[in-house]
């Protein structure tokens, strides 16, 4: 299955866009998906170990399966506001 | 309630003026703007960006749960994205209620909250660099404790 990967802040930097598509297999978790982006952003661990995961704009636990076409957006700690 | 994400100047007075209503004996009103340093070290602008339909619905859901948590009439929460100058207006939190103790609970717990869960994100361009802005940690229930990075424990 296909599901498209939004990257926002600086993951953008890190996963060079701002999104991209990921062919996973059946079945697969959102935790299966961040151990994919944790290996090739090895180098720097610490950058997805403080991220939240969104699945279709709604906040997703590690466990919570995958579907066809679901928009997975990669969140780092937010900064909105005034400081 | 008035939920917006805009990318022009917000309206402060405007919005604050418009908010107001016969049964309210308070309207509190937070508007966060750009400081001139972070830690001394000085701030020539921030670019602001958002995860936009998200960030536009968990901004409803605070609302939502302000009104029902806090017992207050109404709430307006605008976010300004793109690139803001010192002083310029980056959220505008506005409560009305019957009573001025709800409206300054609500109006602390909605800033407080919106920083730690609506997907927005600044970078800040100093004199010499620019960075992305430390968030504040997600709320546990947000990042599960092991997100199968090799996270802390």
């Amino acid at each position: 299955m296909r599901v498209t990967v939004l990257f926002f802040g600086v993951l953008k930097e890190e996963f060079g866009g701002e999104s991209e598509e990921m062919e996973l297999p059946e079945g697969s978790t959102v935790g299966d998906l961040l151990q994919r982006y944790a290996a090739r952003a090895a180098s720097r661990p610490k950058l997805l170990q403080s991220l939240a995961v969104a699945v279709n704009r709604e906040y997703a636990g590690v466990a919570d399966i995958l579907q066809q076409g679901d928009e997975v957006a990669l969140l780092p700690p937010v900064s909105g506001g005034a400081r | 309630m008035r939920i917006e994400i805009v990318e022009e100047a917000i309206p402060a007075d405007q919005i604050a003026a418009a908010m107001k209503a016969g049964a309210d004996g308070a309207v509190c009103v937070f508007d966060g703007i750009v400081r001139d340093n972070t830690r001394g070290r000085k701030t020539l602008y921030l670019d602001y960006e958002a995860y936009r339909d998200m960030a536009l619905s968990q901004m409803r859901a605070l609302a939502e749960e302000a009104i029902a948590k806090y017992g207050v009439r109404d709430v307006a929460l605008v976010h300004r994205l793109g690139r803001l100058m010192v002083g310029d207006t980056s959220v505008l939190i506005v409560v009305a209620s019957a009573h001025r103790g709800a409206a300054f609970d609500a109006c602390r717990w909605l800033i407080d909250t919106l920083k730690k869960t609506v997907p927005i994100w600044k970078k800040e361009q100093f004199e010499d660099g620019a960075v992305w802005a430390d968030g504040e940690p997600f709320p546990e229930e947000i990042v599960p404790q092991s997100n199968g990075t090799g996270g802390q424990p």
